[in-house]
């Protein structure tokens, strides 16, 4: 026992003192948060040269009613568009825009004429054909003489409210699965990531244990079990600690960013014009009610399940990736080869997971939340939307049981292959060595 | 006799392949043992077995009279023919770790490493890695924790490899050191002649069989053939008496054999008689690199050695 704790230090003390994973560990989350900020910044950039637009109104109904805003500025000419073409070069204006006459109120396309020397935006299109939209809309319902109130009556949200069929089951509002499958997405990719990083980097280390004709040296103070065992929980701890430092960093410097930018997110998001303004009283109850069902979700039980996960799949997986390492040495094409079946169960996992997510009880989901190479990854991004006892039960005895047994298994095939040389790790191989004898 | 090591009819097969097969053979205590074979022949599954790497498929390990046991590898120290340290690693927290490993505290880590390196004028290399250090002195780091641990037993498989001259007689001494300290040694190796200097006994191992096995000078005399070399110290022309077969003969020397029961002292006495100067008489014996290659032949007629 001490000598596996010996074991297991020096591996986990070696790679977070190492310069390289010092800087991986606080770049990441900082290239992370940059590349929003920079996403952000793109998206909210609007082009910053104001115009000025002469504006020909031939119904006379509109003066007045286009606001000045957004590097936009409007003003209402009398004299007539020949002239102004003519003089336009000495006028100051950067464009000439004519409204026709309206014929009919009852219209439902107008067409605007935009004169410019140069080539017109994109952008500046909308913001005219949005305010030109927005003062038509006002001067139809005052021509109309319509109601504002029940125009407003007309666009009607409507939200389900799932609600439970037994007399005081357990309630649940409309944003208790949209949770479900935010939480269960972030779990499920966390287990992924955490899989293939640390997993291969546990075989990469035990490739170069083997290339340095260390394990000679090793195995003949510790077993072979205990070396591959301190490997796995070293590099365990070094994941875990890095996840930790990823998961108090990133919200750290996104409010940092937040608060020193003073730039908003969930503001600079990009809205289509026709997307309806959000009231920032609305925005602060959908931001409470998230936060309270946030707080609903069983933590107490999701979280330390979220552990049970974490170490068995990765135990699981982690072990396999050491028996292919002690088997093949210094020959990277070769681990990449024997690494195909241990790496497409995780991908066929991660597609059962976005499934899954979405449909807790189909049965693919039931189905992927016991068989154990799935299950690290599915079951926790079902456990947010309150899968039935049984199922949690069942899904951790067979994924604790099938890791026990996977690392046992690669335990067989690790302490043959490590001491063996010049020979070519294969599958069949692998069967043959679980079977030798001390 | 005292062994600190002893095999009894160790016996281990790989996937069909026999690579010890029924191999006996004791260490003495506080000797140095040559684990003598050609390539292939089952040295390293021996050793693995003594250091509790693997274990025999039947047989018997005796270290210091116990059955081996998972509490032994503490007491053996093992540097194999493949190097191997943490290349990153730092020269001081690398020893410290390979000594903890093998069951010292804390404290006597600290005070065996500050003997070892001071005694190898190493002590300012601590915080190097390994990776900067040279071959050589890579190695003196690899003796240091073979031995740190203060091991009865330690198993050196080809220690002078990559070693210069200096070095190499440092080592040495240092070899003849732990001897005289009460420590055993099993030194592996394919170079006879340091065999002949060094050991005390001896085991070849060919095929995975021990076919010769003792003390280096009664090997050594079991195989010689009863010849003597004399060098004259001017030119002789002479014909020896019958009962002396003649070898060779040069104008300053003579190398004779001696019948069954033939004496020395008689050919001696002859050539004496003859007025002839004599300048060196010597008993030729066979050299271990002789022997090796006499008796591995003999064993498995197809082997180049």
């Amino acid at each position: 026992m001490d000598k596996l704790f010996l074991i297991i230090k020096r591996e986990y003390l070696t790679r977070v003192t190492r310069p390289s994973f010092i800087i991986a560990t606080l770049v990441t989350p900082l290239a992370f948060v940059a590349f929003f900020v920079v996403a952000s910044l793109i998206f909210s950039y609007e082009s910053d040269d104001a115009k000025k637009i002469a504006v020909i109104d031939d119904s006379g109904i509109l003066n007045g009613a286009l606001k000045d805003e957004k590097g936009l500025y409007f003003k209402f000419e009398q004299k007539p568009l020949a002239q102004l073409r003519k003089n336009f070069k000495n006028s100051g204006y950067d464009a000439i825009l004519v409204l026709p006459k309206i014929d009919n109120l009852f219209s439902k396309d107008y067409q605007v004429f935009y004169y410019t020397s140069g080539q017109s935006t994109l952008e500046t299109e909308d913001h005219i054909e949005d305010r030109v939209s927005d003062a038509l809309r006002d001067y139809k319902i005052d021509a109309l003489k319509l109601e504002r109130k029940q125009l407003e009556a007309l666009n009607t949200s409507v939200d389900i409210e799932p609600e439970p069929i037994e007399e005081g089951g357990k309630d649940a509002t409309n944003l208790t699965s949209a949770i479900g499958v935010g939480i269960g997405f972030i779990m499920g990719f966390i287990m992924y990531m955490a899989v293939f990083i640390y997993g291969s980097m546990v075989m990469r280390s035990v490739m170069e244990e083997k290339t340095n004709r260390i394990v000679e040296v090793m195995v003949s103070s510790v077993k072979p079990f205990q070396m591959m065992m301190g490997k796995i929980i070293g590099v365990g701890a070094v994941g875990l600690t890095q996840v930790l430092i990823w998961a108090i960093l990133i919200p750290l410097l996104i409010t940092i960013a937040q608060v020193t930018m003073g730039f908003d997110p969930q503001q600079q998001m990009p809205m289509g014009p026709g997307a309806p303004a959000i009231n920032p009283d609305d925005t602060q109850a959908m931001a409470m009610a998230i936060m309270s069902e946030v707080g609903n979700i069983r933590w107490s039980l999701i979280l330390p399940l979220f552990i049970v996960y974490f170490l068995g799949g990765y135990f699981l997986y982690s072990s396999m990736f050491a028996a292919v390492g002690s088997a093949v040495g210094d020959d990277m094409g070769e681990a990449q080869t024997l690494t195909i079946p241990i790496v497409i169960p995780v991908i066929l996992a991660i597609y059962i997971m976005m499934k899954a997510v979405q449909a807790p009880t189909s049965s693919l989901a039931v189905f992927a939340s016991i068989f154990p190479l799935f299950s690290p990854i599915v079951m926790p991004s079902l456990l947010a939307s309150n899968p039935p006892a049984w199922q949690i039960i069942v899904s951790v005895l067979v994924l604790i049981g099938t890791s026990v047994f996977f690392v046992w298994l690669s335990g067989r095939i690790y302490r043959v292959g490590i001491l063996l040389y010049g020979k070519k790790g294969t599958f069949k191989e692998f069967a043959k060595w679980i079977f030798y004898t001390d | 006799m005292d062994l600190i090591l002893d095999l009894q009819n160790v016996v281990k097969t790989y996937d069909k392949k026999i690579a010890v097969n029924d191999v006996s053979f004791g260490v003495p205590r506080a000797s140095i043992f040559g684990l003598l074979g050609p390539n292939g022949a089952g040295k390293t599954s021996l050793i693995r077995i003594i250091t509790t790497i693997t274990r025999a498929d039947s047989g018997k390990v005796f270290l210091d009279g116990q059955a081996l046991n998972s509490r032994h590898p503490e007491q053996i120290g093992y540097m194999p023919e493949e190097r191997g340290l943490y290349k990153k690693m730092k020269v001081g927290e690398q020893l410290t770790y390979l000594a903890r490993l093998k069951g010292l505290s804390a404290s006597d880590t600290k005070l065996a490493l500050k003997y070892w390196m001071e005694k190898f004028e190493v002590m300012d290399w601590w915080s190097k890695k390994i990776e900067e250090l040279s071959k050589g002195m890579q190695q003196k780091i690899q003796f240091i924790s073979t031995v740190l641990h203060n091991p009865k037993l330690i198993i050196l498989d080809e220690p002078f490899t990559g070693l210069d001259p200096i070095n190499t007689n440092l080592l040495k001494d240092e070899i003849a050191d732990l001897r005289a300290k009460g420590v055993s040694i099993i030194f592996s190796t394919h170079r006879m002649e340091q065999v002949e200097e060094i050991c005390d006994n001896i085991v070849l191992i060919d095929q995975g069989q021990n076919i010769l096995n003792g003390p280096v000078k009664t090997i050594r005399n079991s195989f010689k053939q009863n010849r003597f070399k004399v060098d004259f110290a001017e030119e002789w022309k002479g014909t020896l008496p019958p009962g002396f077969e003649v070898v060779d003969q040069q104008p300053d020397s003579l190398v004779v054999g001696l019948a069954e029961g033939g004496n020395s002292s008689a050919l001696l006495q002859y050539l004496l008689g003859q007025g002839v100067q004599i300048s060196a008489f010597n008993e030729i014996m066979p050299s271990l690199n002789e022997i090796f290659i006499q008796a591995v032949e003999k064993n498995h007629p197809q082997a180049k050695v």
